[in-house]
């Protein structure tokens, strides 16, 4: 089965759009969201119907910060574009979309698969994994031999060895990684609604689990249009300027 | 759960022991039919496939696990296991499938015949030209898998095997980097990874990834081959290692007399404890080995004495990064008139390979790169039909043009960054005309550009069909048109 892994879509419907007809391209079979669904972008409405739909199609999908924030209000630790971002989305979402963002669960398993936004340690409390110390952390909260999850809007993948070693390794877009099943993998797609590595091009990552391997994606769209709904919205102009460099 | 305590004890996930498989056993297909060699790490089976016949002889890779095995092992089948699958071409073994662990690890690969140079060792020190047409073959070899992103990091002559044609192959990848992977065996083991004799300076510093380690490696087997002796012994501690970071060389010429200086020179240069002070690229140390006339004969070439104490001291306070002696910097600030060239890049973001895109790319930036006031002007044509409407929003009611800017953009962006194009250097066209080759030579004309570069069409039953574009610019332009492949593998 291919599954695709799109995370931090963050309202941003030309990035999805550009994703997901990518990953049907790729002959993907099924779909992963790991949440922040919205916040940010332009178009959460639009967004999370597509969301919804690809749900009720059998895709896998786990509650981000930014859902949360929408549906709870946001919380005190949040930028304050951020939660400008988040009471703007509020105001444009249906019952129906509120309470899908409410029913989503915090993490998802699948067999030797976790999803999850923020990490496996504490899902509530949406810490990052920034770096080794929380990638050790999280690969030691669980069993899983793959985790997935989002939050970060960088890249990257981990792996602990049997001996409790971690490597650290920032992917190469379009390689196809083998993921050793000697070994516990946490991998960070990035986002595809908000890249933050310096390249606008959406970020998603495919999983094949007949071949075992992992791949990365980058795929470009049509930043600067997305850029100009979120000054068009009146959403914070600096939200716009990101998504036109990438960071 | 407790999120205060840090990390819980990792799971382990310990390679299962397996008995040893037996002559006769199936395997996922292949039938194991004997031992062809029993190895440290590895057993190697002849297998046959059973159902379909393999169009070439087959072997099978095994690990030796078992109780209280070395762990390197282990990490370095699953860094071959990972490696092997992504080469091509001539110069590896052609990957066939792989078991994991879980069940019964194997690696199943075409079956080269013969030995492998090992055995020649015996019979050192070879004459020159043997040992330049042996050299001149594995540096081929070595940039062929340099130019995929890999570094060997263990070549040494049991690892060397040969086509029928004389083709080297290089086989065992389980030290081995690959810039695209993750590399499993960083910060895996406490003492630096290779075979002791071959080991460059940097591996011992646990550096990685630089391909020219694997120039230092074959150094040290051409040397032996040439002479018959190891230029740093066969050290088996780590202290006896380091010894080559302060210990030049012993000069061919010293122990052989008659031995040609051209080759000495070339040996030592790839001895050196400083990457940057050895040949750049395998490439070019081909290259050397196939032209001993066209080899610039320097002091290594001149040294006829056994190492003194200063050069010991010079090549230790060397291999600590510390500048010495004359070498000249390779950035001579002298008269650089500055040139403010208009050079096009003509690309097909549409049609071309991912491959083409990329050594496209890379030359545009080395053109570029060359002239530091060149201004970049990025080219797509957008076909149109000669008569009629042209369908100009796909399906989606998106505009193909804009499409085409993004993608030109995107193929753009590494260049811009890497050449810190700042404003007004970098400019995007996506030309609507029926005729690309006519529509990029009027744009270059109309801009006063200096120099097109632009992708060949691979394919050639598409070239005979639709004509090559290239050619037409290469024939219609009135300025410089660089016409770029993609590198194939041999």
């Amino acid at each position: 089965m291919k599954l695709a892994l799109l995370t931090d879509l963050h309202a941003n419907r030309e990035a999805f759009e550009a994703c997901h007809e990518a990953a049907l391209a790729a002959g993907v079979d099924r779909f992963a969201l790991l949440g922040d669904f919205v916040g940010y972008g332009a178009d959460p409405a639009w967004v999370l119907d597509r969301v919804i739909e690809l749900v009720r199609a059998g895709a896998v999908a786990v509650r981000g910060n930014h859902d949360d924030g929408v549906v709870h209000g946001p919380r005190p630790t949040m930028t304050d574009d951020a939660k400008r971002a988040v009471l703007w989305t509020r105001e444009q979402l249906g019952a129906e979309q509120v309470a899908f963002l409410d029913a989503l669960p915090y993490t998802a398993s699948e067999g030797e698969l976790l999803f999850v936004h923020a990490n496996a340690f504490a899902p509530q409390d949406w810490e990052y994994v920034a770096g080794r110390s929380e990638a050790m952390r999280s690969l030691g909260a669980t069993p899983a031999r793959m985790t997935f999850c989002g939050h970060m809007h960088e890249p990257m993948l981990y792996n602990l060895s049997s001996a409790g070693k971690l490597v650290t390794f920032v992917p190469a877009p379009g390689i196809a990684i083998p993921v050793s099943p000697l070994r516990q993998w946490l991998a960070i797609p990035g986002s595809v609604g908000q890249p933050r590595d310096g390249n606008p091009a959406a970020c998603w990552a495919l999983f094949d689990t007949g071949e075992c391997t992992l791949t990365f994606h980058r795929t470009p769209y049509d930043h600067d249009r997305a850029a100009d709904k979120v000054l068009a919205a009146g959403l914070p102009a600096y939200l716009a300027q990101r998504l036109r460099d990438g960071h | 759960m407790d999120t205060e305590t840090g990390a819980a004890p990792a799971p382990q996930r310990a390679a299962a022991p397996h008995p040893p498989p037996q002559a006769g056993d199936l395997i996922d297909g292949f039938r194991l039919e004997r031992v062809l060699h029993e190895g440290g790490m590895a057993t190697i089976w002849a297998v046959a496939s059973e159902g379909c016949a393999a169009p070439v002889p087959l072997i099978m890779k095994v690990p030796r696990i078992g109780r209280g095995e070395d762990p390197e092992a282990i990490v370095g089948f699953e860094v071959e296991q990972m490696i092997l699958p992504v080469l091509r071409g001539a110069h590896v073994p052609q990957f066939v499938a792989r078991g994991d662990f879980s069940r019964q690890a194997y690696l199943v690969m075409e079956r080269l015949p013969g030995e492998s140079l090992r055995p020649r060792l015996d019979h050192a020190p070879l004459p020159a030209d043997e040992v330049a047409d042996l050299g001149a073959r594995v540096a081929a070899a070595l940039h062929d898998l340099h130019r995929q992103h890999l570094v060997h990091l263990d070549v040494k002559p049991s690892n060397i095997m040969f086509r029928p044609s004389g083709e080297v192959v290089l086989v065992d990848f389980g030290l081995s980097r690959h810039d695209h992977l993750p590399d499993l065996l960083d910060e895996e083991f406490r003492l630096p990874m290779g075979t002791g004799p071959y080991m460059s300076p940097e591996q011992l510093h646990y550096q990685r990834s630089d391909p020219r380690s694997d120039l230092f490696a074959l150094g040290v087997m051409l040397y032996h081959l040439a002479t018959g002796e190891r230029p740093f012994g066969a050290p088996t501690t780590v202290r006896g290692l380091r010894r080559r970071l302060y210990t030049e060389p012993v000069p061919p010429r010293a122990l052989h007399g008659d031995f040609p200086p051209w080759l000495q020179e070339v040996i030592l240069r790839c001895l050196e404890v400083d990457p940057s002070r050895r040949y750049q690229s395998a490439a070019q140390l081909a290259d050397d080995l196939r032209n001993p006339n066209q080899v610039a004969l320097g002091e290594r070439a001149g040294r006829t004495q056994r190492p003194g104490a200063t050069r010991r001291v010079r090549r230790w306070l060397t291999s600590l990064g510390t500048e010495l002696g004359t070498a000249p910097t390779l950035k001579q600030a002298s008269d650089v008139v500055a040139r403010n060239p208009i050079i096009v890049a003509a690309v097909d973001v549409d049609a071309a390979q991912p491959q083409l895109l990329e050594q496209l790319r890379e030359t545009v930036r080395r053109v570029v790169h060359a002239e530091p006031g060149a201004r970049l002007a990025c080219v797509s044509v957008m076909r149109t039909a000669r008569i009629g409407m042209d369908q100009l929003t796909d399906g989606a009611g998106r505009s193909v043009h804009v499409r085409q800017l993004v993608a030109l953009k995107h193929w753009a962006r590494p260049l811009a960054q890497a050449l810190h194009l700042g404003e007004g250097r970098l400019t995007y066209h996506v030309l609507e005309a029926p005729e690309p080759a006519a529509a990029i030579v009027d744009f270059a004309q109309r801009s006063q550009a200096d120099h097109i570069v632009m992708g060949a069409r691979g394919n050639s039953t598409l070239r005979r069909y639709l004509g090559s574009v290239s050619a037409q610019v290469v024939a219609q332009a009135s300025c410089s048109v660089t016409v770029v492949r993609a590198p194939q593998p041999e």
